[in-house]
C-alpha cells in the first residue's frame, strides 16, 4: 500500500465543534453572509434532523427551537485544517494538502512503526479524534483513488490493488468533484455512479466533455496515476477566536484561553515540538456607540478591566503581548496559568472581541539528571512560581542581581532568574571552596537622611531615624564622583563610622513578656555619605 | 502474670486505637541532616543548619545576623545548590554578598515591601520547591509588626520544608516561631576592629580619620534552642571592601596606605 487519505466530512461544523466541544450535543447551524442577509451554510447531523437545511435564512432558522446559531469564522477553518496538517506530519514527513478538509500521506515504510495499512489507518483516527476532529480514512495503491475512497466511505476503509474500481463504482459521481455543468450533463444521461461512468466509451466521452471528460473517466475507473505534491511543513501554529460578544471578565476568558491553548499544545505534541514563546493578541472593541444608546452599565467595574481610555469611535486595537518561557513546554494549563497572571498584571482596557493565539515551537527541552548534582527547583513549577512573585511585588523586584560595571555605589540591575540548568554552568568539577568570612552589609536603598556634626571636618555626632550617636571610630573622607556627562552625576564624600548611640548600655538586656529580648542598638558601624550635589548627609547603609 | 500483662496492653492499646497507632511500638528519633553555615565556629556550636527545618538568626542591627546569612548562602552554593532570599525591605547587597562568596545567578532575590508581601512569596516559593535554602529577612521590618504575625503561618512555613531538603532561615531582630523554629542563633557584635596606620590617641584621633580602616568585627553567636554542643560561639567577620566600588579593576584609593586590588 502507498497512500493514505484523511478526510474530514462537514468540514465547516466540525471547524465550529472543535473551536466549541459543548456544541457536538446540540443542533448547530452556521451562518454566513453580510447582515441581515445571514443564510445557512452549513448544519449539523441533529439540526439536519430537526429540518434546517443550507439555505434558510437566519430568520427561518430562528423559527425552531433548540438549535445553535453560530456565524461561520474561516480562522476556525483555519485552525482546523492546520491541524489536519499536523495529523499527517506527525505520521510521516510526505504530505499532500488536497484541500482544506483532506490531505494524503505517503505510508510507504511504516509499517515497521504502525504495522498494516489498517493499524495506520486506526492510528490517524485516533490522533484525529485527539485533535477535535472525526475523519474518514481510507488506504490504497494510487493517491487519487486513497482521496475518492476518503471521501466516499465513512469510517477506515483499505482498498487492496487491482480492486480500486470495483470498490469506488458504487461511489457517486459527485465524488469525482466534476464542473457543475458536467455534473448536470451526467445527470442527463442517468450516469450516478462511477462504475456507470467507467463503463462509458473514452473516445466518445472525450468528443462531448473533453479532456475534463477523460480525466473524471480515469478517475472513475480507478487507473489515475500521478505523485505526491509535498506540502511544506508549517512552522506557524496558531489559533484564534472570533466571538460574537464582547469578553470583559477574566474568567470568560481564561476559559477561552485554555480552549485555544488546549488544541495549540494537541498541534505541537502531534509534531513532537513544544512551545517556546506564546504571542497573545486581542481586538479590542473601542466602539461606544452602543455604549451611549443605553446599555445598562454594570453595578460592578469588572475587576480586571481599566474602562477610563476612550480611543475614537469604530477603531478596533489592539492588545498584544510576548510571553517567553525558560524552557519549552507543552503544559497547556501551565500556560494558561502564566497567561492569567500576566493579564493580571498589565489588563487590556477594553473588551475582547478576538483573540488570536500564536506558538513559536522549539524542541522540547532533554535533560538527564546528575546523579551527584543537587536538585533544583522544575523550570515549570520556578516560571509558574516567579510569574506569581512578579504579580505581587512587581516585574522588575524578582529575579537575580547582576552587578554592572561601574562606579556608581550599589549599581546593579536586575535580569531574569534562570537556574543553571547542569554542572557545567556550576563551574569545574571541584567544589568551590568557601571564602574566609566577610562582614555582611545592609543597603538603604533609598538614602536616610542623617545629622552630621564635624569637628576638624570628621563627623563627632550623627543622627538618624530618630537615633542619635557619637562617632567612637571614624575612617575617612573617601571621595567618589562620575558620570559627569550625565544629569545623575554623582559626587560623594563617603565614611564608616562606629557609632555609639544615647542611651545604650551594653550589660542591660530588656526582656519582654513573651520572652524575647528587645534588641538595643548599642552601636554599629555605619557607612555615610556626603552628597556635593544635594548638599547634605546620608546614610548608605550599616555593617551587620 | 504473662497472661496478665498482656491482657492490660489489649486493654490499653483498645482504649487508645481511635487516637494512637500501636501506642508501644518504640519509634526512632528522626535524624536530621545538618549542613555548614559556612563558618566553623557556628557549625560547631549548632552543628550546622537543619535541613527540613525552621532556623532564626536573631539580634539587633549590626550584630553579624547578614555575615550569617550570607555565610550561609555561599556555603549552600558551593555545593551547586540554588537558594531564594525574600528581602523584607530590599535591603539585601549584592557586592558585598558577592564578596562573600554568594553567587548571584544561583541566588532568586525577591525584593517585598512590607511584611505581608514577604510572608505572601515565602509561601509561593517553599510550596514551589526544589531550593537549597530559602531566607526570610525581616530584620528591617520593626519588630513589633513581625510580633503580630500568627504562630500558624511559623507552622505553616515550618510544615512546608518538612521531609525536604530545603533550609528555611529567618533573620529578624528577635525570636517569634517558638516552638516551630529547630535552631534559634542570637548575634551580637562584641567590637569592631579597625587598621591604623598612624598611632593616635585622644582627641587627636579625629584629626586623621583618613588613617583608619574598617577592618572587621569579632561576633557572638548564643545558641538559644537546638541541639548542639554548645550555648555560645564567636567568629570574626573581615570587612571587605566589595560594595564600596564597581567591577573595574585598579589601584584602589588611598585608605591609609597604598593597597591595590583587583575586584
Amino acid at each position: 500500500m502507498g497512500f493514505t487519505a484523511i478526510f474530514v466530512p462537514n468540514f465547516m461544523v466540525q471547524a465550529a465543534e472543535r473551536a466549541e466541544p459543548a456544541l457536538r450535543a446540540r443542533a448547530l447551524a452556521l451562518i454566513e453572509g453580510a447582515p441581515p442577509l445571514w443564510s445557512v451554510a452549513a448544519v449539523n447531523e441533529a439540526a439536519r434532523k430537526a429540518g434546517i437545511e443550507t439555505g434558510m435564512t437566519k430568520s427561518q432558522v430562528e423559527q425552531f427551537r433548540g438549535i445553535e446559531i453560530r456565524q461561520r469564522l474561516r480562522g476556525q477553518e483555519k485552525a482546523a485544517h492546520a491541524a489536519l496538517l499536523d495529523l499527517g506530519w506527525s505520521i510521516s514527513p510526505r504530505v499532500e494538502d488536497v484541500a482544506p478538509d483532506a490531505i494524503v500521506i505517503d505510508i510507504a515504510g511504516l509499517g515497521s512503526l504502525f504495522g498494516t495499512e489498517q493499524d495506520i489507518a486506526r492510528e490517524m483516527e485516533k490522533r484525529a479524534r485527539g485533535l477535535g476532529l472525526t475523519a474518514q480514512i481510507a488506504a490504497a495503491e494510487t493517491i487519487d483513488v486513497a482521496i475518492l475512497a476518503a471521501r466516499g466511505f465513512a469510517g477506515v476503509t483499505v482498498i487492496p490493488a487491482g480492486e480500486e474500481a470495483k470498490r469506488i463504482g458504487c461511489l457517486p459521481v459527485g465524488v469525482l468533484s466534476p464542473p457543475e455543468e458536467i455534473l448536470e450533463i451526467f445527470d442527463r444521461w442517468g450516469i450516478y455512479t462511477c462504475e456507470a461512468l467507467a463503463a462509458l466509451p473514452v473516445a466518445q466521452l472525450s468528443e462531448r466533455l473533453g479532456q475534463e471528460g477523460v480525466r473524471l473517466h480515469e478517475l472513475a475507473r480507478g487507473e489515475s496515476v500521478r505523485s505526491l505534491a509535498l506540502a511544506e511543513p508549517e512552522i506557524h501554529f496558531e489559533e484564534e477566536m472570533e466571538l460574537e460578544d464582547a469578553v470583559e471578565e477574566l474568567e470568560p476568558l481564561s476559559f477561552l484561553l485554555g480552549r485555544l491553548l488546549d488544541q495549540l499544545c494537541a498541534r505541537l505534541a502531534a509534531r513532537a515540538l513544544a512551545v517556546c514563546t506564546v504571542r497573545v493578541r486581542f481586538e479590542l472593541d473601542t466602539e461606544d456607540s452602543d455604549r451611549a444608546s443605553g446599555v445598562k452599565a454594570p453595578d460592578k467595574k469588572p475587576a480586571f478591566m481599566d474602562l477610563k481610555v476612550r480611543p475614537p469611535k469604530n477603531r478596533n486595537r489592539i492588545y498584544e503581548r510576548l510571553l517567553s518561557l525558560p524552557v519549552p513546554v507543552r503544559d497547556s494549563k501551565m500556560l494558561l496559568s502564566l497567561l492569567r497572571l500576566h493579564l493580571q498584571s498589565d489588563p487590556p482596557t477594553a473588551p475582547i472581541l478576538k483573540i488570536v493565539l500564536a506558538a513559536e515551537p522549539a524542541r522540547p527541552r532533554v535533560s538527564q539528571g546528575e546523579l551527584y548534582l543537587p536538585s533544583s527547583p522544575d523550570p515549570e513549577k520556578l516560571e509558574l512560581t516567579v510569574a506569581r512573585l512578579a504579580n505581587l511585588v512587581g516585574d522588575a523586584h524578582v529575579g537575580s542581581a547582576e552587578l554592572v560595571d561601574t562606579h556608581r555605589p550599589g549599581e546593579f540591575r536586575m535580569r531574569r532568574f534562570v537556574p543553571p540548568g547542569d554542572r557545567a554552568s556550576f563551574g569545574t568539577d571541584e567544589p568551590r571552596k568557601l571564602r574566609p568570612t566577610r562582614t555582611g552589609f545592609r543597603v538603604f536603598r533609598t538614602a536616610v537622611p542623617a545629622n552630621v556634626e564635624l569637628r576638624e571636618g570628621c563627623p563627632v555626632r550623627v543622627g538618624f531615624r530618630g537615633m542619635r550617636g557619637e562617632v567612637v571610630t571614624a575612617s575617612g573622607p573617601w571621595r567618589s564622583s562620575g558620570d559627569w556627562w550625565r544629569e545623575d552625576f554623582w559626587h560623594n564624600d563617603e565614611w564608616d563610622l562606629e557609632i555609639r548611640f544615647d542611651g545604650a548600655d551594653a550589660s542591660r538586656r530588656e526582656e519582654f513578656p513573651n520572652g524575647g529580648v528587645r534588641p538595643s542598638v548599642q552601636h554599629g558601624v555605619y557607612r555615610i555619605f556626603y552628597d556635593s550635589v544635594r548638599q547634605g548627609w546620608f546614610v548608605r547603609g550599616m555593617y551587620d | 502474670m504473662a497472661r496478665d500483662l498482656a491482657a492490660l496492653r489489649f486493654e490499653v492499646e483498645s482504649a487508645l486505637a481511635r487516637r494512637v497507632t500501636a501506642p508501644f511500638q518504640y519509634r526512632d528519633r528522626k535524624i536530621v541532616e545538618t549542613v555548614s553555615a559556612g563558618i566553623p565556629e557556628i557549625d560547631s556550636l549548632a552543628g550546622g543548619l537543619p535541613r527540613g527545618g525552621l532556623t532564626e538568626i536573631c539580634g539587633p542591627p549590626c550584630s553579624g545576623r547578614t555575615s550569617l546569612l550570607v555565610s550561609a548562602l555561599a556555603s549552600r552554593m558551593a555545593d551547586a545548590e540554588v537558594c531564594a532570599l525574600i528581602d523584607g525591605r530590599d535591603t539585601f547587597d549584592p557586592y558585598s554578598a558577592e564578596a562573600a562568596g554568594v553567587e548571584l545567578k544561583q541566588l532568586l532575590w525577591v525584593r517585598c515591601g512590607n511584611i505581608e508581601q514577604s510572608l505572601r512569596a515565602t509561601d509561593l516559593l517553599l510550596q514551589g520547591g526544589g531550593f537549597g535554602m530559602v531566607a526570610l529577612d525581616l530584620s528591617d521590618i520593626p519588630a513589633e509588626t513581625v510580633r503580630y504575625v500568627q504562630l500558624n503561618v511559623w507552622f505553616r512555613f515550618r510544615r512546608a520544608v518538612e521531609d525536604t531538603r530545603t533550609i528555611f532561615v529567618v533573620v529578624e531582630q528577635e525570636p517569634n516561631a517558638k516552638t516551630c523554629a529547630s535552631l534559634v542563633l542570637r548575634m551580637g557584635m562584641r567590637g569592631a576592629d579597625w587598621l591604623r596606620t598612624v598611632e593616635i590617641s585622644g582627641a587627636r584621633v579625629f584629626s586623621y580619620p583618613h588613617t583608619n580602616l574598617f577592618d572587621g568585627a569579632a561576633i557572638q553567636a548564643e545558641m538559644v534552642r537546638a541541639r548542639g554542643q554548645g550555648a555560645e560561639a564567636e567568629f570574626y567577620a573581615r570587612a571587605g571592601l566589595a560594595g564600596m566600588t564597581g567591577l573595574a579593576t585598579e589601584t584602589q584609593r588611598h585608605r591609609g596606605r597604598d593597597l591595590k586590588f583587583q575586584i
